[in-house]
């Protein structure tokens, strides 16, 4: 008996263990490979300018914009310019872009990506599931083809970017005050900086130089990485289904 | 006394292990991802759907102005009409005939949609129709949609398949889940020939 009590005590957490050691193979190993996805670029704010096609006031104009309508809405546009789609059709790019970013309120789905990609000349407006009723995808495609692709045929991205916003924006019935028609001067964007991106700037210079030292790396490097999103912006988990509209020019 | 007690303590002790080790295998993944795969077929059909109800305006638009093309109208109906008169068994994710024949309507349909958009190019008032280029942008939309439901499709059969077929989800479903069925996915060759780029 006593023996039969002792394989017991033995047996049983070697068993275990196996069992355990198995689940913890599976957990990290079982995990099926999900096919490559493309490098997408970092979500820094609400224009992420990575082919640098604006000028800092348009692109503090636009973001403005994009802020308001934001808070008027809960809704999410992003404008991104970006170099290179890595080789993806541009509606493939867009759609696991907006899911990597999760643009958009959670759940119901609601944001929209403005994406240039002026070294394969295409233009895409992403709309998220929750918007495909409103900006439908032959509303996209007017917009592209009468807001966005005339001016970019003349070579003007920032006028055509203007533009499509202003269009979007309109086209999801928001109200706010959006001269996008007409040319947004240098000059002309003299207004204070939104809110945040103050706060941003003085967080950044506490930090820079309470750690001591301009240059000093690691902890201002952090902190910098970690609020430069525009102002604590981010995704808020909306998700997309390839609806919208593509153009070429 | 201790010793007629220690039995009972270390089969306790056992099963406890037992069972944190079942919640580490997660018991519910199964039917979790058989859920999942449910629901991205729903989206498939969802927008298949979506695309068969555009055609008959569509063909309506363009015949206004080609009348010429009968042969290529009458190939887009035709594929229309035995795309959504097939009766879908109920068990169609695990009846690799259904499965297939279905795909293969699908890009038959697909097909006779994409010559169709080539040859509404000859003909300009067509093309500056604005119910025409409404049509188009949606059908091109739709011709998307189709592509990303097909494949979160894809990816959640695989993520099921994979949970059935491999240890220790595999012992699970056979103790749990007996009826679970490996599932048909897309292949990639068929998705690209069905898909073809409708753009102008």
């Amino acid at each position: 008996m006593a023996r039969y009590i002792r394989d017991w005590r033995s047996a049983a957490p070697v068993i275990c263990a196996v069992a355990l050691f198995l689940c913890a193979i599976h957990s990290v190993a079982g995990q099926p490979a999900i096919a490559a996805e493309p490098k997408f670029p970092q979500l820094t704010g609400r224009v992420v300018d990575g082919a640098a096609l604006l000028t800092p006031p348009v692109r503090e104009r636009i973001t403005g914009w994009l802020a308001e309508f934001e808070r008027a809405s809960k809704r999410q546009l992003v404008v991104v310019t970006i170099n290179d789609l890595q080789g993806y059709p541009i509606e493939d790019f867009g759609y696991r872009l907006g899911r990597a970013w999760g643009i958009g309120e959670k759940d119901k789905n609601t944001g929209v990506i403005l994406l240039v990609a002026p070294k394969e000349r295409e233009v895409r407006i992403e709309v998220g599931y929750g918007l495909e009723g409103e900006l439908t995808d032959a509303i996209s495609r007017a917009i592209i083809e009468q807001d966005i692709l005339p001016a970019f045929r003349n070579g003007d991205y920032e006028q055509g970017i203007i533009n499509g916003t202003a269009a979007i924006l309109k086209a999801l019935g928001w109200e706010g005050d959006t001269p996008g028609v007409t040319r947004v001067l240098p000059g002309d964007a003299q207004e204070l900086p939104p809110i945040p991106l103050v706060i941003l700037i003085i967080l950044f210079v506490i930090f820079r130089f309470g750690r001591g030292g301009f240059i000093g790396g690691r902890h201002g490097r952090g902190v910098w990485g970690s609020r430069s999103r525009g102002g604590g912006f981010s995704g808020r988990g909306g998700s997309f289904g390839g609806g919208g509209a593509s153009g070429r020019w | 006394m201790i010793r007629t007690f220690f039995p009972r303590a270390n089969q306790i002790f056992l099963i406890m292990f037992f069972a944190m080790g079942l919640a580490a295998c997660d018991i519910n993944a199964v039917p979790r991802y058989d859920e999942e795969t449910k629901a991205a077929w729903s989206e498939v059909l969802n927008q298949y759907q979506r695309r068969a109800d555009l055609v008959p305006n569509l063909v309506e638009t363009v015949a206004g102005f080609a009348r010429q093309e009968k042969e290529t109208l009458t190939a887009v109906v035709e594929a229309r009409s035995k795309a959504t008169q097939m009766q879908l068994p109920p068990d169609i994710l695990n009846d690799p005939e259904a499965f297939r024949q279905f795909q293969q309507n699908q890009a038959a349909l697909g097909g006779a949609l994409a010559r169709l958009m080539v040859v509404v190019e000859k003909y300009p008032e067509l093309k500056s129709n604005q119910n025409f280029l409404s049509l188009q942008s949606q059908l091109e939309g739709t011709e998307n949609r189709i592509t990303v439901a097909r494949r979160d499709y894809i990816l959640s059969v695989q993520k099921y398949n994979t949970e059935l077929r491999t240890i220790p989800g595999r012992w699970v479903a056979g103790v749990l889940y007996p009826e679970a069925e490996v599932k048909q996915t897309f292949d990639i060759a068929e998705q690209a020939k069905e898909a073809p780029k409708v753009k102008f």
